[in-house]
């Protein structure tokens, strides 16, 4: 925070000014380039889908429905804004705002290649938690505003299912502080290319687990996706939502999804780097920047997501409180004491 | 000068925001300024370098605790709420209770003294990351309280599920 002081206050103004350029052109490049992923997530989603259950997916916008994502953005742009009878408007506008900002905002600790972060802090770790438990005030104040039933069943079937799998995410993380050492994110990503596998996923492999685990309930994906059933609630929480509103909401979505898919990249799979043995066998790797490897693993980890939509069915309400506080939470608890015991014997 | 700008801000906000809690008739609406005043209280404690406590303010103050608060005011029946005009009638009392305290604590200010700086100065957090300077002190040196704090959690979450669970039979 001092820092911050020191850079304001510095009596050479060109190279203040020059610094907060670079930010704000680091927050441009990031912001637009994420947008950009997000609206083709969207995309490559109903096409993997699509092929997955015999489909072809949107083909007509464009050359094999390329131009769907834009289409369906100018859609939403211009359809009616509807906002229901006795809905409490401030807080039924600040919903979709509240989701959408909090996901944008973690996007700044992220180390998308090496020393390319817009805000490098110690804590990015407990950042990105703190942001993602934001998020769900955006779903239930949008349960609670909208004045609708199916909106608000919604609302609290997400915010209960967010609080539980809150813990399971954060212990199955605790594994990984625990090798590297750190909670900035470019150092855990660092701790893992010294480390003789490269990957945490390999030692931690049951972190992963808990954390691919949670990572689905937390973005409110299949098979944890009751909060917006729609066989049984319409649309959850953002049933009452049109217009740009909802679209905030699908697009807030999609990058937590992003963003959760970074954490799994960074944390797991080594980020930006590959493991020491591969670039020893094959070194003209080496020459490949890092940013290329970071997105095969994101886009590997969205590709997951895709899949086990179009393969699992949804667990029922009951079940998946089980399996959050039954089955992930010991588990992740028997992770960390493991961890902890084999780091003092000096095996991991 | 800046300090004392960022300071002021938060100090300022926090009361702001703490009367507009009290004092709306939204129960709803009361638990989202209380959210944009735990974000302040974090924003102050990293102004006191101290990283660790804010990430940990927001998270477990804004996203578990006010979360339930907002689950169990979701329950309530707010049409009712919203029709009573004052919650309590006798707020002169508690207005002259709270100026009283008010007093007491300006006429204190004054005999108030910086404690003696230590081994944990902003140079050493800065090195050592705040994070790892508080678990190892909190590992150590203050091990005993910190397992007496977790003993008692233990014993109100035992208590909360000896309380919320059913007998069978019933």
């Amino acid at each position: 925070m001092s820092g911050i002081f020191e850079a304001i206050t510095a009596t050479d103004n060109l190279t203040l000014l020059m610094k907060i350029g670079i930010i704000f052109l680091k927050i441009a490049v990031v912001l637009g380039i994420a947008l950009l992923h997000v609206a083709y997530a969207t995309y490559w989603e109903r096409k993997v889908i699509g092929h997955m259950q015999v489909r072809l997916g949107p083909i007509e916008v464009g050359w094999h429905g390329f131009l769907q994502p834009i289409a369906d953005g100018v859609k939403l742009f211009f359809k009616e804004d509807i906002i229901p009878a006795n809905a409490d408007k401030p807080l039924f506008y600040l919903a979709p705002v509240i989701f959408m900002v909090s996901a944008l905002t973690s996007l700044s600790v992220l180390p998308f290649f090496d020393r390319f972060v817009i805000a490098d802090i110690n804590i990015g770790l407990l950042f990105l938690f703190a942001m993602s438990s934001l998020g769900a005030y955006g779903i239930i104040l949008a349960g609670w505003a909208s004045n609708s039933k199916y909106s608000f069943l919604g609302g609290l079937r997400s915010a209960s299912q967010v609080i539980s799998y809150e813990i399971a995410m954060g212990l199955s993380l605790v594994g990984v502080m625990m090798m590297a050492g750190s909670l900035n994110l470019s150092e855990i990503v660092r701790a893992q290319h010294q480390y003789p596998t490269g990957m945490f996923a390999i030692p931690q492999f049951l972190g992963f687990f808990v954390f691919i685990t949670a990572a689905f309930a937390e973005t409110n994906r299949l098979p944890f996706d009751l909060p917006e059933a729609e066989s049984e609630l319409v649309a959850g929480y953002f049933t009452e939502y049109s217009g740009f509103r909802f679209a905030l909401f699908f697009l807030g979505e999609y990058t937590a999804m992003l963003i959760m898919s970074s954490i799994a990249a960074l944390c797991f799979l080594g980020g930006w780097t590959i493991p020491k043995f591969i670039t020893d066998a094959a070194p003209f790797l080496l020459n490949v920047p890092g940013i290329v490897w970071f997105l095969i693993k994101v886009y590997s980890f969205m590709f997951f997501y895709y899949w086990v939509r179009a393969t699992l069915p949804r667990y029922r309400y009951d079940q998946l409180m089980a399996i959050g506080w039954k089955v992930l939470i010991p588990l992740a608890l028997f992770n960390i004491v493991l961890t902890g015991t084999l780091r003092i014997m000096g095996v991991l | 000068m800046l300090p004392e700008l960022f300071f002021g801000y938060y100090a300022s906000a926090i009361v702001i925001f703490s009367l507009l809690v009290v004092t709306r008739s939204n129960p709803v609406h009361s638990i989202m300024w209380m959210l944009l005043l735990f974000f302040h209280i974090a924003g102050l404690y990293l102004f006191l370098n101290a990283e660790f406590i804010a990430a940990i303010q927001v998270i477990v103050y804004a996203g578990a605790i006010l979360v339930l608060f907002l689950f169990v005011v979701l329950l309530l029946n707010l049409r009712e709420e919203l029709k009573v005009k004052k919650f309590i009638g006798s707020w002169p009392a508690g207005l002259f209770i709270a100026a009283a305290l008010l007093v007491i604590i300006l006429s204190v200010v004054k005999s108030f003294v910086p404690g003696p700086a230590g081994k944990y100065s902003i140079e050493f957090i800065k090195q050592e990351t705040h994070t790892k300077a508080l678990g190892t002190l909190l590992y150590t040196d203050y091990l005993f309280p910190f397992e007496i704090a977790s003993l008692v959690l233990l014993v109100a979450i035992i208590g909360a599920i000896v309380l919320a669970k059913r007998k069978k039979g019933n």
